[in-house]
């Protein structure tokens, strides 16, 4: 447990402390000093320890740039589609009455593909990391609802909810005191699974061109921009996609985790 | 059946309505559909010309039925670059795609099928460890780095294949299998699961006291029940698909629907964009109808349930 809690507390140090962590500006452009190996290479030196990519911009300064975005892009996602995801769980299961509705939405909202989703809302309103969170958050939301939904019809047959209710519990505190504290588990599960997932979409998005615009450090958009020259400069696209896969392979292990511990039924999600 | 499949049918139709409600109304949102539709270049005839058509000082609803009506009639209006009908650009693209991802699902049977039953068999050993192994790199390592790397190592260092491009055979293999990686990593995973699940049941325990084959067990009896769940998945992996292609085609130039996405997505073009998102939408919505007629006829109890 400790490796990917500490790759994933690493990137995060990162990302908070960038400033501290590297000298470099992650957008100063340097021309003639482009395409500098990593240090261990031949003409690579420590100066730019992971080199510098084709306009001369230190990669380790960009990586540690970027895990901002990707972090952050992951995380308000997640917080976006967890409540939204949430909530409307909690009335679908509770209020049968809502439940058609609103699982009809999540059905076609599942099928759909996520990426395509967010590059129409992106060419629609425009670029931007306010614009990608909503976007992504928009369309992640039905894969919570329908696992919420699921649990609170299990919950809803209980004892101890009909209970409250003969005790002349309001609907809204039989919701929020007994039904939320007991979906709590499988919701942290479900969620620090996702994160790695939405890594992987946030960088999809910056490598097509529909995620946080240039010049601001995405490891996608990086490795786009090492595409051009992986003979020359393998590692202007190698060392960012390497980032993004350990990262999300520490958060997929630290999720599998969590499920054993917390929800052992979510084993085939 | 035939109640099944109509209300199933009909389901799919209100999914699709609900697809274009939700476009129509999220460009709508943003103001004037015209600045999206039109390129900077447009006159101010073309503008007035554009807005008759759309019928924009019209009421909403029947500005809807005109939005729908140039959709069922497959006029998705003009690309913002160069002007062409955006329907002759993706007949012109259509095909290079379809043939990208039928070779990737080819490269899907044959490995995750193999490799699921294998993995289940010899659970715990050495077939079942890169099983899993290449499930969480399938999962993990993102498909378009997956591709750089693959050129790096396969087209660059050892020159064995074509960096970029459609052609020969040889052109197919690297794009087809970035593509695959991740619905392989997914249908192995599940297979695994179900057939180490159907291995355990009574009637796979009386074929095997009956002194039926081992090979005949497995690949025949135990197979064929354990890809039941399989199937279920059908509608994601199209959707896996589509998304993945649209990395895969980016990555080794090739000439499809993905790549004209790419090209749309550069310089904002509105029209083509919207024209994909809605045949893709089509093309999942239509594949989970496909998946839950076939999931009736392998299982009765839920044409009867």
């Amino acid at each position: 447990m400790f490796l990917p809690v500490g790759i994933i507390l690493f990137f995060v140090l990162v990302a908070v402390f960038a400033p501290l962590v590297t000298p470099y500006s992650p957008t100063k452009t340097s021309l003639p000093e482009k395409n500098i190996p990593p240090f261990w290479q031949e003409g690579g030196s420590v100066s730019h320890p992971l080199g510098t990519d084709p306009l001369g911009r230190d990669i380790w300064a960009r990586l540690a740039y970027g895990a901002r975005v990707s972090l952050l892009v992951a995380v308000s996602t997640l917080a976006l589609g967890g409540i939204l995801g949430t909530a409307l769980g909690l009335l679908s299961g509770y209020y049968r009455q809502l439940d058609p509705f609103l699982m009809r939405a999540s059905d076609i909202t599942i099928a759909f593909p996520i990426i395509l989703f967010a590059i129409l809302l992106v060419v629609i309103i425009g670029p931007g990391l306010i614009n990608l969170i909503i976007a992504v958050g928009l369309v992640i939301w039905a894969r919570y609802a329908r696992v919420i939904r699921g649990e609170v019809l299990t919950i809803m047959t209980q004892d101890y909810i009909a209970r409250a209710r003969v005790a002349g519990a309001s609907d809204f505190r039989i919701i929020t005191r007994h039904i939320f504290p007991n979906v709590f588990n499988t919701l942290v599960v479900l969620l620090t699974l996702q994160v790695g997932f939405l890594i992987i979409v946030e960088s999809s998005l910056s490598f097509l061109g529909a995620g946080v615009p240039p010049p601001t450090a995405a490891w996608g958009s990086m490795v786009a921009s090492g595409r051009d020259y992986i003979v020359t400069a393998w590692w202007v696209s190698a060392i960012p996609g390497i980032a993004i896969m350990l990262l999300v392979i520490a958060f997929n292990m630290l999720g599998d985790w969590l499920r054993d511990r917390l929800d052992p039924k979510l084993r085939q999600v | 059946m035939r109640r099944y499949i109509v209300v199933r049918a009909f389901q799919a139709v209100l999914s699709l309505f609900l697809l274009s409600i939700i476009i129509f109304v999220v460009v709508r949102l943003t103001g004037d559909p015209l600045s999206l539709l039109l390129s900077d270049e447009a006159t101010e005839e073309d503008r007035a010309a554009l807005e008759a058509s759309l019928g924009l000082d019209k009421p909403m609803p029947l500005q809807y039925l005109i939005f729908a009506r140039n959709f069922l009639q497959a006029d998705f209006g003009n690309s913002i670059r160069g002007g062409t009908p955006v329907e002759d650009l993706i007949t012109s693209r259509i095909m290079p795609s379809v043939k990208l991802a039928g070779a990737a699902l080819l490269i899907v049977l044959a490995v995750a099928v193999p490799l699921g039953v294998v993995a289940a068999v010899n659970k715990g050993k050495i077939w079942d460890g890169i099983a899993r192994f290449i499930a969480v790199a399938g999962q993990s390592v993102p498909a378009f780095w997956m591709g750089i790397v693959l050129i790096q190592i396969f087209a660059v260092r050892l020159d064995l294949l074509p960096t970029s491009g459609m052609g020969g055979i040889e052109h197919y293999i690297l794009p087809a299998f970035t593509l695959s990686l991740f619905v392989i990593a997914g249908v192995m995973r599940l297979l695994r699961s179900s057939m180490l699940e159907t291995l355990d049941t009574e009637y796979i325990k009386l074929a095997r006291i009956k002194g039926i084959g081992e090979g005949w067990v497995i690949w025949k009896h135990a197979l064929r029940n354990a890809l039941v769940p399989v199937v279920t998945f059908g509608g994601t992996y199209v959707a896996t698909l589509i998304t993945f292609g649209i990395l895969a085609e980016v990555v080794f130039a090739w000439p499809g629907l993905g790549r004209l996405l790419f090209d749309g997505i550069v310089v904002r073009d509105f029209p083509v964009v919207q024209a994909m998102v809605i045949l893709a939408g089509a093309l999942v919505i239509a594949a989970n109808l496909v998946v839950d007629i076939l999931y009736a006829y392998i299982d009765p109890r839920i044409r009867f349930g």
